[in-house]
Order: structure tokens, then C-alpha cells, then sequence
């Protein structure tokens, strides 16, 4: 499997094959000069940076669980309060947020089945299958990525008022089915993984292009589609900026009701974290069972890019 | 194996029908007429998806905001368009807040891209010795990634307070005075920075780190037999080799600092987010096109400021492009 040998390649300290064992002791990397560990110096820096990389988090869960006045005290506090579920309580009533749950799982739910499945779709015949024009479109495909969605927020916005979807999911939902970026990954993916051998047999075998799709390349597919499903939920979970045009306080998602809580006229520092905790806890409990597979798929998707 | 279902499930029943006689000669001919639009017309049924969703809210949208740009539309009644032709962007460039706003754009956008890239570049490096426990070290670096905009920017809302912020808290001890981060011209953007900083620099490490390890390494072996150091091999195998990593990575940065919204919008929490703090002084582009049209109202100079941000995103591509030619030549 391609996605994960950038991942292994540290860790090739295996027994290898004979030929393999032959050339390791010349095998060098970079600055790491003979031995291939890194020193301490590696691992302090790491660690400092690691904690920076956490502390806010863990700052989120301490003031989540002390009241306001507490967490801007002269000396704040540094370990968890037992105010936490008083503060999840009212960040709950105040902000919407079960409402605003529901809405997130939908709305990141929907957009990242619809991505898995026309990406997939999509990158397939863009891998292998040979039409006119492939090379342009697929030149057209990478370039949307460099379209900022602020450029056409301001029709899209009177569009869905037009069309009925005016603060409801649907305009959320739709404008993101598809993204250029999962188009790429699974081009990238099939391309290697996907014996073209595999699709003769099932051809030969009389099998439409569809059904090949579907029991072909699908059952192929699915370490790439893991990973970029990951992906897609990540970012249709935290997205903020056409959510927070278009969508409002009755039917809002978890971003934009954190948004407006803490837009409100005098927010409570400690509950509007209450409400940033519970917007952030399932994506790092996502993050703790699968980071593995998320870097290996942030590396692989960028290591042809 | 995945290829035993299609062959079984295809023997069974021959495409076409499942009728047991002879086919005719005419009936072939369907048949293989039939097999041949599936093969012709089947990937653009595949790519139709993107396309149709991209030119229904993308492209679209992208051509038809210039139109309401030369229009007179409000927010409170989006079906009455009224033509003024150049009057909005006339407005707009006079505005000074929209100058403050591009100054801000571009200022935060360097101060947040550069030194993000250069620490990713620095940690990928060390993540490219063998470690220990590796995959930790790489997951606890992108975690915060998977925090979103607004948790992000509220948190660090509190790091940055004026008052009881977790930041100047520490600095009293060192001995600083107390820094009202948000109300500085230069602190907030510095606040802002970080914010940015701290949930993209995991992001680009992992992309420098996969190129790092494509780069095969009989290029420092060659490298360490001619006598190079460590730093020598760094600067000159391995940044070389990144270059379109590099590339990539600052286009994707520019492209992401052209649209800072939540970060400034809810940095000081309350109602001083639409307006980019009392003076402007973090007041984004995105952020003055969301209250021109969304929080007062008026859209067709919020769509000005979507074209001037396209403009905008095209000079800096040009400059963009310029710069890599440039860097390509020198380097030869």
C-alpha cells in the first residue's frame, strides 16, 4: 500500500531480506550522520513542542471547569474545576447546542459520504479510464483549489434565499458534495494501487463499467477512502465561514453556535468554553483512534503534490 | 478476493438478458453499441459530479458576484437589484478601513505564513531522524489541526486577554507590564498570527516530512563523501529538493491568509468582532466584506470586496510566479 511507506520507512530496522541487509549499513539520512537516532536535543524540542501544541486544549478543559471569575483571576487556575458540567449545562440551553450537535453530524455526515463517493468516482476515471480532455479537466480540477470561497459568498447567499434553502443545512450541504482536493487523493491513490490487470479481468468477465466500479475498484479504494473520509469530516466539522453567513441562531451547527455565543452581548468566558470543548472533544477522540491513519493520509496526499 | 464477485455474478446472467438462447446478430450489435457509449460516456458521468457542483456554487456564484458588484442590493430585500455601475467599487477603494483592511490582510498573512513555514520546515527535519515512537510525536504535533477555527480563536481569546489573560499573566512574572494584545495594532496581529501559527504548523511539517523522505539518499551519501556537514547537507540537499514542496506550501498558506475570518472575528469575543477591534487594527478583508454585506447590510459592496480580492489573489500569484522564476534561475 503506497499511503503508508513514507510512514514505514523509519522503522526499517526489521530483519530484511539478504540483499536488503547487505546495503543497510551504508544506508544514511538525512543529517542524521551514521546512526540513524535522533539525540536529545531532538526529543526536548519535540516535547516543547508537542506541549505548545496541547496546552491550549488542556487550557480549554480548565477554564471549561472553573467560573469566570476564576479563570480571569489575578493568578488563574491551573488544574481542572468542578464546575465543568455546570458550564456544559448552560452552554447546552444557551447556545442551541443540542440542536447544534445534530445539525454538525448531519450536515459533516452528508458531505463526507457525497465526497467519498463522487471523489471516488471521480478520481477513478481520471486514474484509469481514457476520454477527451482528461488532462485539461483534470488541470481545471486543481485549480478550483485556489478559489477562495469569499469570492462567491455573496451570490450563493441570495441564491439559496432564492431557491428555498435560506438558513436551512441544504445550502451547507450541497455547495461542498464534491471537493477538488478528494478528486486528486483518489486519482493518486487509484493510480498506483489499481492494477489495470484487475479491471481487464472484470471487463473480460462482462462486467459494465459500473459494476466495476462498484466491486472493483470500491473494495481497492477503501484504505484511500478512510483516510480522506477522515479528512472531509474534519473539515466539513470545523468549517466556519459560509456556515456562519448562512445559517442562523434557530439552526445553527456546533461552529456557528459557538460563534454566536460568544458574540452575544456579554459572554461568559468559561461557558463559551464549556461550548468550544464540546465542539472540539469528538474530533479528538477521532484524533486519538485514528491519528495514525490522518498523518499517514496528510503525508501521502501531499507527497505527490 | 474482490474480483471472484464480478466474474461469478457476471457468468451467471450474460449482460443484456438472461435468456439462455442464441442472441441474434442485430441484438449484438445493440448490445456492443451499448458497450461502447458505457466505455465512452461512462467517465464523464463520472467526473459530471465535481463539475456540476463547482459551476453551480463555484464558477457561477465566482461571475456572477461581479455582476452584483455594479448593482445596489441589501441584505434586506435580496430580490431588488438596482444598477449603480462602478458606484460600489468607487465606494470601497475610497474607504479607508478597505486600505486598513488590505494592509492587514497582507501583514498578517506574512507574519503568520513565514515563520509557520520555517519552524514546519525545522520539525520536519527532526521528525526525519529516527525516533522513537514516531507516530506520537507526528499525531500530537497535527492535533491542532483538528480543532476548529472558533475553539481555536477562543481559546487563545483567553491566552490574549488584557485582563487575567493566561499570557500576560506569565509576563508579569518576567516582568513585562501588562499588554492589551487585541487593542495594539501590532500585538493583535501578532495574537492573530499565532492562532494561525499554532493550528497549521503540524499540517505543513507532515507535508515536508513526506518530501523529505522521498528524497533518495544516495544524494547525501554523496553529499556526506564530499565532505559536507550536517547543516551543509540540509541547505543544500534537502531544501533544494523540497522547492516544490515549498512552492506548494506557501501558495496554500497565501491562499489560506487571504480568507482569515474567525480568527479576527472572534478574537476579543462580543460585538467588536465585525469591525475588526475599535480601530481596525485586525480587521481582515474577509472580515470587512462580512460587515459591509452581513452586518450592514449592503451586498453589492461586499461583492466589490470579493473582486478586489480576486485581483488581489491574481498579483499575488504573479509575484508568486516571479519569485519562484527568479529562485529557479539563481539557484542554476
Amino acid at each position: 500500500m503506497t499511503m503508508t511507506s513514507p510512514t514505514k520507512a523509519p522503522e526499517l530496522g526489521l530483519p530484511q531480506p539478504a540483499e536488503r541487509a547487505a546495503r543497510r549499513p551504508r544506508r544514511f539520512r538525512p543529517g542524521a550522520g551514521k546512526q540513524l537516532q535522533g539525540g536529545p536535543f531532538t526529543y526536548i524540542a519535540l516535547a516543547v513542542v508537542g506541549i505548545g501544541s496541547l496546552l491550549p486544549l488542556y487550557w480549554t478543559l480548565v477554564a471549561a471547569s472553573h467560573t469566570q471569575d476564576e479563570v480571569l483571576a489575578t493568578t488563574p487556575p491551573f488544574l481542572p474545576g468542578g464546575r465543568l458540567m455546570h458550564n456544559l449545562d448552560a452552554a447546552w440551553t444557551q447556545a442551541n447546542l443540542g440542536k447544534a450537535i445534530v445539525n454538525s453530524i448531519i450536515v459533516s455526515g452528508c458531505i463526507t459520504a457525497a465526497t467519498l463517493f463522487f471523489c471516488t468516482l471521480a478520481g477513478y476515471a481520471f486514474a484509469k479510464m481514457r476520454f477527451t480532455g482528461r488532462g485539461a479537466l483534470m488541470t481545471g480540477v486543481i485549480a478550483t483549489l485556489t478559489i477562495p470561497p469569499q469570492l462567491s459568498v455573496v451570490p450563493l447567499f441570495m441564491m439559496m434565499s432564492d431557491i428555498g434553502w435560506g438558513g436551512k443545512l441544504e445550502s451547507v450541504i450541497f455547495p461542498t458534495l464534491v471537493s477538488a482536493f478528494g478528486v486528486f487523493f483518489m486519482r493518486q491513490y487509484l493510480s498506483e494501487a489499481l492494477p489495470y490487470e484487475l479491471i481487464e479481468a472484470a471487463k473480460i468477465d462482462g462486467a459494465n463499467n459500473f459494476r466495476i466500479v462498484l466491486s472493483v475498484v470500491l473494495p481497492v479504494a477503501r484504505p484511500a477512502m478512510m483516510v480522506l473520509g477522515m479528512l472531509t469530516f474534519v473539515q466539513a466539522w470545523n468549517d466556519f465561514f459560509w456556515p456562519y453567513l448562512a445559517l442562523n441562531q434557530q439552526n445553527p451547527t456546533l461552529q456557528v453556535a459557538l460563534g454566536q455565543l460568544s458574540a452575544s452581548y456579554t459572554p461568559d468566558q468559561s461557558i463559551v468554553m464549556a461550548g468550544a470543548l464540546i465542539s472540539t472533544l469528538p474530533l479528538l477522540v477521532v484524533f486519538v483512534i485514528f491519528g495514525k491513519q490522518i498523518v499517514g493520509g496528510i503525508m501521502s496526499g501531499a507527497v505527490k503534490g | 478476493m474482490a474480483t471472484s464477485t464480478p466474474t461469478r455474478d457476471a457468468f451467471a446472467p450474460p449482460p443484456g438478458g438472461s435468456q439462455q438462447k442464441p442472441a441474434s446478430s442485430r441484438r449484438q450489435t445493440w448490445r456492443s453499441r451499448l458497450w461502447r457509449f458505457d466505455d465512452k460516456a461512462s467517465p464523464y458521468a463520472y467526473i459530471a459530479p465535481f463539475f456540476l457542483v463547482f459551476g453551480a456554487f463555484g464558477l457561477y456564484p465566482l461571475l456572477y458576484t461581479g455582476w452584483i458588484a455594479l448593482h445596489r442590493v441589501e441584505l434586506t430585500g435580496l430580490d431588488q437589484m438596482e444598477w449603480v455601475g462602478w458606484d460600489n467599487f468607487d465606494k470601497i477603494l475610497h474607504d479607508s478601513e478597505f486600505w486598513t483592511a488590505v494592509s492587514n490582510t497582507f501583514l498578517i498573512g506574512v507574519m503568520s505564513t513565514v515563520p509557520q513555514l520555517l519552524v514546519a520546515l525545522g520539525l520536519a527535519h527532526l521528525l526525519n531522524y529516527r525516533l522513537r515512537a514516531s507516530t506520537f510525536w507526528r499525531t500530537v504535533i497535527l492535533t491542532p489541526y483538528a480543532t476548529s477555527v472558533a475553539s481555536a480563536a477562543l481559546v487563545f481569546a483567553l491566552v490574549f486577554r488584557a485582563d487575567g489573560g493566561l499570557l500576560n499573566w506569565v509576563l508579569q512574572i518576567v516582568g513585562f507590564g501588562d499588554t492589551n494584545w487585541a487593542n495594539g495594532h501590532w500585538t493583535s496581529k501578532i495574537a492573530i498570527s499565532v492562532i494561525v501559527i499554532w493550528r497549521w504548523t503540524g499540517y505543513n511539517t507532515l507535508i515536508y516530512l513526506a518530501a523529505m523522505q522521498a528524497v533518495p539518499t544516495d544524494l547525501y551519501e554523496a553529499a556526506s563523501l564530499d565532505g559536507a556537514s550536517r547543516w551543509q547537507q540540509f541547505r543544500k540537499v534537502t531544501i533544494p529538493s523540497l522547492r516544490p514542496t515549498i512552492l506548494f506550501t506557501i501558495v496554500i498558506s497565501t491562499i489560506g491568509s487571504m480568507q482569515l475570518f474567525g480568527e479576527p472575528l472572534l478574537l476579543e469575543g462580543g460585538t467588536l468582532g465585525a469591525t475588526g477591534g475599535n480601530e481596525n487594527q485586525y480587521e481582515t478583508l474577509s472580515v470587512y466584506l462580512y460587515n459591509y454585506g452581513w452586518n450592514l447590510g449592503h451586498l453589492g459592496p461586499a461583492a466589490a470586496v470579493a473582486w478586489a480580492m480576486l485581483a488581489l489573489l491574481l498579483i499575488i500569484a504573479a509575484v508568486n510566479w516571479l519569485i519562484g522564476r527568479f529562485v529557479r534561475k539563481s539557484a542554476v
